[in-house]
C-alpha cells in the first residue's frame, strides 16, 4: 500500500497551487477492483462451507448467478447504454456471488438467471451504475425472484425428504418457529444445517467477514450494530416467551444474519457515509430482522430488512452530517452536504 | 366566445401519442397500476373510462357558456359522476364477473384526473366537435397505455394473453408481475423506453 500526496515536483516560483478540501492523502492501490477482490476472498470460506454442505448445488448456483450477472452487466451497461466496459471491476461478480449464496440449493436455474438480471438491471444500472444505486443489487435480485417464485424459494423449497444428509431437514429458523423443536447450536456454528447456500456456517461467515474488515473493504460499524441489536432484542423476546425454542444463540448463528451483516450491510455504496449513520443503519436492520422473524409469516427477514434500511440511507445521511473541522457551518450551507 | 386553440384533428392526434395520458402525462396512475395484471380488466377499464370521458367532454362542452368559472370543478365532477354511475351499473348488470375484478376502481373513475383535465383544458373552452375528438383521442391513448402494460404483465405473470395460453406450460409464472410491484416496474421500463425513443427522434429531427 503506497500513500501518494499531491505531486511535489511543481514547487517553485511558478508553482500552481492546487487547493482542495481534505483529505489530501490518496491510496493509489485502493481501487474498486481491489475492494471487490477482497470481498470475493472474504466470500471464499463461505463458498467452501457451502460446497461442503451442499456439494455441486452450491457450485452450480453461484456459477449461474456469477455468469448471468456478468452477462447482464455487459448487456445493460455496455451494449444498451454504450458506457465503457465495467466487467473488470468485479462488482458484477460480487453481486452474482452474494445472490447465488443467498438462494436455496434447490432453486431452478432460471431463478438465478432472472434474479441476476433483475439485480443488475433494476438494482444497479437503472440508477446509473455502480456507486449510484440506492439498494443493494443482490438483495433487489433476490427480492424479485422471492416474490415472483415464492414456491421455489419459500421455506418448503429447502427440504428434500429422501435425502440422507442435512437436506432432509427444514431450516433451523423454520423448525424453531413452526414446531418449537430446538436445534443444537454447534451445527449452526459450523454450518451442518439446511438453509440458503451461504448462510449455514457461522464460522465461515465470521472468518470471511473478518478478512473484509481487516482489508477495509467494509466497515465494522454496521455489522456490530446489527449483531448487537439482534442480541438485545432476541434476549428480550426470549424473556417475553415469543418463540421460546429460538434462543439468542439461534437468532445470532441461525438464518442469514451473520452473512447479511458482514457481506451485505457492509456494501459501501448502499450504507450511510458516517460512522454514526452506519450505527443507525445497523440498528434499523437488526430491528427489522427481529420484527420479521418474530411476527411475520417469513422465517427470515435479512433481505427485506436490508432493503428497508437501504431506503432510509439518504435520510440517515442527512441526519448525520458531520461537523466540519472548525465548528458548524452557519446557515443553509450545511444542509447540502451529504444529500 | 369563438373556439380558439388546436383543431379537432390536432386534439385527436395529440391525445394518442404526443400527450398520451399514461405514458407522457402520467395521469390516471391509480387504474394504471391497479387493474393491469390482465389484458381483459385493463381493456374493460379503458372502455369504461372512454365512455365517461367522451360523454363528460361532450356535455361539458355544451354547457361551457353557462358555467360560472368558480363553480366549474363542481359541475365537471357532477357530470363525470353521472356517467361513472351509469358505467358502474352497466358493468354490474351485464359483466358481473368483471365488475367484481375491477372492484372499487370503476367508481374511482370519478376522481380520475385524465377526465377532469380534459374537461378543464379542452371541453370548457372549445366546441362540441373538438371536445368529442379530443375525448376519443385521449381515450385511445389511455387504452394504448393500459394495453401495453397489461400485455407485458399478463404474458410474464400468467403466461397467457386475454386468458389464452401463449407460453408453454413449463413457463414459470413471474408472480411479481401479478402483484403491484410488477405494475411499477413495467410502467417504469415502458416510460424509459418512450423517453429514450422520443429523445432519439428529437435528436434526429
Amino acid at each position: 500500500m503506497t500513500m501518494v500526496a499531491h505531486p511535489p515536483d511543481r514547487v517553485g516560483p511558478s508553482a500552481i497551487v492546487h487547493v482542495a478540501p481534505g483529505p489530501h492523502l490518496q491510496d493509489a492501490a485502493f481501487t474498486t477492483r481491489r475492494m471487490m477482490a477482497d470481498v470475493l476472498v472474504g466470500l471464499a470460506p463461505v463458498m467452501a462451507a457451502a460446497v461442503a454442505v451442499f456439494g455441486w448445488f452450491a457450485v452450480m448456483q453461484v456459477g449461474i448467478c456469477g455468469l448471468a450477472c456478468l452477462a447482464a452487466e455487459y448487456l445493460f451497461h455496455t451494449v444498451m447504454r454504450r458506457k465503457p466496459a465495467t466487467l473488470g471491476d468485479l462488482s458484477a461478480v460480487v453481486t452474482g456471488a452474494i445472490l447465488g449464496l443467498s438462494l436455496p440449493w434447490s432453486a431452478p436455474w432460471y431463478v438465478g438467471v432472472i434474479g441476476s438480471f433483475a439485480a443488475i438491471g433494476f438494482g444497479k444500472v437503472v440508477f446509473g451504475g455502480l456507486g449510484m444505486n440506492l439498494f443493494n443489487p443482490a438483495m433487489v435480485g433476490r427480492a424479485f425472484v422471492m416474490i415472483s417464485f415464492s414456491v421455489a424459494l419459500g421455506a418448503g423449497a429447502f427440504v428434500l425428504p429422501d435425502a440422507p444428509s442435512v437436506l432432509s431437514q427444514a431450516t433451523p429458523l423454520t423448525v424453531g418457529k413452526m414446531t418449537g423443536e430446538v436445534t443444537p447450536l454447534w451445527p449452526l456454528f459450523v454450518g451442518n444445517v439446511n438453509g440458503s447456500l451461504g448462510e449455514t456456517s457461522a464460522i465461515a461467515c465470521l472468518l470471511g467477514g473478518l478478512w473484509i474488515l481487516v482489508r477495509r473493504a467494509g466497515t465494522w460499524d454496521a455489522p456490530l450494530a446489527i449483531v448487537g441489536t439482534v442480541a438485545v432484542l432476541s434476549a428480550g423476546a426470549q424473556l417475553a416467551g415469543i418463540h421460546p425454542s429460538l434462543t439468542v444463540g439461534h437468532h445470532l448463528l441461525g438464518g442469514s444474519l451473520l452473512f447479511g451483516a458482514l457481506f451485505i450491510a457492509t456494501d459501501p455504496v448502499t450504507s450511510p457515509l458516517t460512522r454514526s449513520g452506519r450505527a443507525v443503519f445497523g440498528i434499523l436492520i437488526g430491528l427489522f430482522v427481529m420484527v420479521i422473524r418474530l411476527f411475520s409469516g417469513y422465517p427470515e427477514g435479512v433481505m427485506f430488512a436490508v432493503l428497508l434500511a437501504n431506503a432510509m440511507v439518504p435520510l440517515i445521511n442527512r441526519w448525520t452530517v458531520p461537523t466540519p473541522l472548525g465548528g458548524p457551518v452557519p446557515g443553509p450551507v450545511q444542509k447540502g452536504g451529504g444529500a | 366566445m369563438t373556439s380558439q386553440g388546436p383543431t379537432a384533428a390536432e386534439r385527436f392526434l395529440n391525445g394518442i401519442i404526443p400527450e398520451n395520458p399514461t405514458l407522457r402525462q402520467l395521469l390516471g396512475m391509480c387504474p394504471t397500476l391497479a387493474v393491469t395484471n390482465g389484458v381483459k380488466p385493463a381493456l374493460t377499464m379503458a372502455g369504461a373510462t372512454a365512455f365517461v370521458l367522451i360523454c363528460a367532454n361532450v356535455i361539458t362542452s355544451l354547457m361551457r357558456k353557462a358555467i360560472k368559472p368558480h363553480l366549474r370543478i363542481l359541475v365537471f365532477t357532477l357530470t363525470i359522476a353521472t356517467f361513472v354511475t351509469i358505467a358502474d351499473r352497466f358493468l354490474q348488470a351485464f359483466m358481473p364477473e368483471m365488475s367484481k375484478v375491477l372492484g372499487p376502481y370503476v367508481p374511482l373513475i370519478i376522481v380520475n384526473c385524465i377526465i377532469i383535465c380534459r374537461c378543464e383544458v379542452c371541453a370548457a373552452k372549445q366546441s362540441v366537435g373538438i371536445a368529442a375528438a379530443d375525448a376519443v383521442g385521449v381515450s385511445l391513448g389511455f387504452t394504448l397505455g393500459l394495453g401495453a402494460i397489461s400485455v407485458i404483465r399478463e404474458i410474464l405473470g400468467s403466461g397467457t394473453l386475454l386468458g389464452l395460453r401463449v407460453l408453454p406450460q413449463a413457463w414459470p409464472n413471474w408472480g411479481i408481475q401479478v402483484l403491484p410491484p410488477g405494475a411499477f416496474l413495467t410502467l417504469g421500463l415502458i416510460l424509459g423506453f418512450v423517453n429514450w425513443y422520443s429523445g432519439r427522434r428529437a435528436a434526429r429531427a
